[in-house]
């Protein structure tokens, strides 16, 4: 880009050297010119002081006397732990009274007219870069880097591929995805159990209109042996029970049980776990950014930033009669990932 | 008292012995730093982060970075007999098992947000007055550098504990990462090693939060601070001060007192409310389960912007030869982000390329007297503003009894409407106080005393305005829009880079094209003896001058 109409604003009149009106005459404040007012300030600097040593004092018996489990309530404020409160408040104090009564200081006590500094240009003095110029010459002629050719390309070369194994350990962080993004542990015939409690269902334990947070019944199993949450991540389902007649649409034929209907928990914007029922509109809502699905018509998005329905399990009954998947689910659950497809 | 300074010369020569330490003392324990409550700000950044660095050590004498699995049984009886992780568990006894472990916590989860808040309105300072100029451009880059590792840094901070709140935090971003073209999934199985939420992302998390970033912030903040140093701060201008001088008062003792004090003033505030309103009480939330999910899921303020774009977007997806794509995500939440936050970077150099201004700045300019970056400003303020307040979208729904989806309507909606507005009222609203200003300069300011001449005329008296206001005033710097070039030369060859200058002459327009020039000299002069000619009654003068009678009088 051309520089010809680059300008120099700073040199233009009103940033000339010289001020268009000089610095107002400075004023004396009354510690200045009243001794009895000077003597004053410094009282109140010595006395905060002196209030933040005790305040400190106050501080170690507070955190010798108070056990962290005693509470206080403060009314508008809540039921605030003692121990935090008093010690919060003795060092927060004893801070601040040190901070406060240095700039009393400042203010009323130290000198406070103002002076004039000049600034020099920021840059180095000509002669200086050109002599820097000159040297970094110098020494590229006494290594060599420009005649010789060969060395300086391989030296580039290595340094060019010297971070490569920098990048290549990071290869070990995790394993490859393979498809374990497009399974659960959900499995044709796995149970259905409700969470944290670990019942197991049957149809008629749903009433019309309920939703219960379930998981398959070997989840903790394959917890334990897997030492992670991750298969919860993923196979976490609610189940809904609503009538017949209210189902406009399912994923699959059949893949409910006299209206009760299991969905993934997992949402498929950016995978917050879905908790929000609004029993009339069959409506589940993902507290995180409000995707909302319609439970009754095939799980489908009805507003918010999620792009895809909500996965279906595909339920039946047992021969027990208990509640158990037909499968795993029928396409990955939770959010979009490329290879997903 | 004298012993005092006799012995700390003595301490000086000494030292001085090993390193040249007098020198170093004798360039700037005077040096002189201007006054200003703005200057501030930057102030309580520095101060938070260095809170941030004492409590972040107390922290880490107890926290125990690890998601194994332990069954907890300390002090806090609503969550014995839970199994948690040991990170959570750690956390919990911070809290309640180590006396004064609760206000360390909470010094520093609230030093976090001031580090945050203070960061960003220092940034607007500097942006509003201009103070990103030459040669404080790569001045501006680190400062907005520390903005954007701090954002990531307190991501990190919160997410620790491994509590249920911070947990949904965590899922969204592995869900984030996830979106990402191409690499996405294999990125989130390497952050997470394996898939989420996996046993390794809490201990690297905790490497990343107080080794890599800290070291990193701190290399920044030290030359942030150098580059002051090197500079001399700005200043606004008023009387005596000029382009090339500063004025203010010295580093020692001045400074040392009210800068030294006002980081325990600073860090004493931030005790004090630690010690009286609870922050981030991860007890109330429960270790993090990935099947669960507290309602009104709030991330710490400055994510909410993000959070705000990413449920404002549209719910769009593609799917192209077997591949997804995730605009619905990936575009709010990592492009619209980029984009942002490399404008801020870029600002300094584009406003020089569009102004042509190559000129060193040390002299801050009054917002009013650069409209268009003002106006600027105002819009990516409401722009971020907008989504901020969409990022609590299910709160305010609540609180106000509306529904949220009409809120995110709004917000989509909005996002378009409101910054355009509030870029042009902006703009008009400095051109008009520019105009009052010459306004002010040429015929003083309405004193409200009404004066009846001998024939019965009545007029208003101005009064000059003062010398400090009149050196204020005269700071505005007159520039000229960059006329486009001509397409040819005389001999009819073609300019080289004529579009681009083309361009640049158009955006030069809009920046300044409709500044309101300050008065020359010859007006000054005139407009002083006009005001002279009123100190005599010269009326005949004035009704020539015309608009200083006010007309509902003379008629």
């Amino acid at each position: 880009m051309s520089d010809t109409h680059g300008k120099d604003v700073s040199t233009i009149d009103a940033h000339s050297d010289a001020p268009l009106y000089p610095l107002p005459p400075h004023h004396h404040r009354l510690t200045d010119t009243d001794p009895r007012a000077a003597r004053r300030a410094e009282r109140q600097v010595a006395a905060m002081f002196a209030l933040s040593a005790l305040c400190i004092i106050a501080f170690v018996v507070g955190y010798v006397a108070i056990p962290t489990t005693s509470f206080i309530d403060l009314g508008p404020i809540g039921v605030l732990q003692t121990s935090n409160l008093v010690l919060g408040a003795t060092f927060g104090l004893a801070i601040l009274l040190i901070g406060l009564g240095a700039i009393q200081w400042a203010k009323k006590l130290m000198a406070d007219e103002e002076i004039v500094d000049e600034r020099h240009p920021v840059g180095s003095p000509i002669e200086d870069q050109e002599a820097a110029a000159e040297l970094f010459a110098t020494g590229v002629a006494e290594s060599g880097f420009v005649e010789r050719k060969i060395i300086r390309r391989t030296l580039i070369a290595a340094l060019a591929l010297f971070p490569v194994p920098l990048i290549v350990f990071l290869k070990d962080m995790g394993p490859l995805p393979g498809t374990s993004l497009r399974t659960t542990i959900w499995q044709k015939n796995s149970r259905i159990v409700v969470d944290v409690t670990g019942q197991k269902l049957r149809p008629e334990d749903l009433a019309i209109g309920t939703l219960v947070s379930a998981s398959p019944e070997d989840l903790d199993r394959v917890q334990e042996e897997a030492g992670t949450q991750n298969a919860r991540a993923k196979a976490s389902i609610i189940l809904v029970r609503m009538r017949p007649d209210e189902i406009k649409s399912q994923q699959g034929d059949g893949w409910d049980v006299q209206g009760i209907l299991a969905f993934s928990k997992i949402c498929t914007h950016v995978g917050c776990p879905i908790a929000l029922y609004q029993q009339r509109q069959h409506a589940l809502l993902c507290p995180c950014h409000q995707s909302t699905f319609d439970l009754s018509d095939s799980g489908k998005v009805i507003f918010g930033p999620a792009a895809r329905r909500m996965p279906q399990l595909p339920i039946t009954v047992d021969s027990e009669g208990y509640l158990v998947a037909q499968s795993d689910f029928q396409e990955p659950v939770g959010p979009s990932f490329w290879e997903r497809g | 008292m004298s012993v005092i300074v006799k012995e700390a010369s003595k301490a000086l020569s000494r030292a001085d012995e090993r390193a040249p330490i007098s020198s170093l003392a004798k360039a700037n324990l005077r040096k002189i730093f201007p006054d200003h409550w703005s200057f501030m700000l930057g102030e309580i950044a520095l101060y938070s982060f260095l809170i941030l660095l004492l409590t972040g050590v107390y922290l880490t004498i107890w926290f125990k970075p690890s998601m194994t699995e332990v069954i907890y049984n300390g002090s806090y009886a609503p969550l014995e007999g839970i199994s948690m992780s040991e990170a959570y568990s750690s956390t919990l006894k911070i809290s309640f098992d180590v006396r004064g472990g609760l206000l360390i916590r909470q010094i520093h989860h609230w030093a976090a947000l001031f580090f945050m808040a203070a960061m960003i309105v220092h940034m607007f300072r500097i942006f509003f007055t201009g103070a990103f100029r030459k040669p404080r451009e790569l001045n501006w880059v680190i400062g907005g550098s520390m903005i954007i590792i701090g954002l990531l840094e307190g991501f990190a901070g919160y997410s620790l504990p491994d509590d249920l709140l911070s947990g949904v935090g965590v899922r969204i971003v592995a869900g984030i990462v996830e979106s990402i073209p191409v690499v996405g999934t294999y990125l989130m199985f390497f952050i997470f090693g394996g898939e989420f939420p996996g046993n390794d992302f809490i201990p690297r998390l905790y490497t990343f939060h107080v080794l890599l970033v800290p070291g990193i912030l701190l290399a920044l903040v030290g030359l942030h601070l150098v580059l002051v140093f090197y500079h001399k701060h700005t200043q606004y201008p008023g009387p005596g001060r000029t382009n090339t001088n500063v004025v203010g008062f010295p580093l020692f003792p001045v400074y040392t007192a009210k800068a030294g004090g006002f980081f325990f003033v600073v860090f004493g505030v931030t005790t004090l409310i630690a010690a009286f309103v609870t922050i981030n009480p991860i007890w109330a939330y429960g270790p993090y389960v990935p099947d669960q999910v507290t309602a009104g899921s709030q991330p710490d303020w400055y994510i909410g912007f993000l959070d705000g774009m990413l449920r404002a977007f549209p719910p769009l997806e593609s799917n192209i030869w077997g591949h997804t794509i995730s605009w619905n995500v990936f575009v709010p939440a990592a492009v619209m982000p980029g984009i942002l936050l490399g404008a801020l970077l870029a600002y300094p150099f584009i406003e020089a390329w569009v102004t042509g201004d190559r000129g060193e700045h040390h002299l801050l300019d009054r917002p009013r007297n650069a409209a268009t970056r003002t106006a600027l400003g105002t819009m990516t303020i409401t722009f971020y503003g907008i989504l901020v307040i969409n990022g609590a979208n299910d709160i305010i729904a609540q609180a106000f009894g509306i529904p949220f989806n009409n809120i995110t309507w709004f917000t989509r909606v909005a996002v378009f409407v409101l910054p355009p507005l509030v870029f042009l009222a902006t703009r008009r609203f400095c051109l008009g106080l520019q105009r009052r200003d010459r306004e002010l300069l040429l015929h003083g300011r309405e004193s409200g005393q009404i004066l009846r001449l001998p024939h019965g005329e009545f007029i208003e008296i101005h009064t000059p305005i003062s010398n400090e206001e009149k050196a204020v005033i005269l700071s505005k710097v007159d520039i000229a829009a960059i006329e486009p070039p001509a397409a040819t030369d005389e001999n009819g060859v073609a300019t080289p880079g004529y579009k681009a200058l083309r361009r640049r002459a158009k955006f030069s327009r809009l920046f300044y094209g409709d500044n309101v020039a300050s008065p020359t000299a010859a007006e000054i002069a005139a407009a002083e003896h006009h005001a002279h000619a009123l100190d005599d009654l010269e009326v005949d003068e004035l009704h020539e001058a015309g608009k200083d009678v006010p007309a509902q009088l003379t008629d």
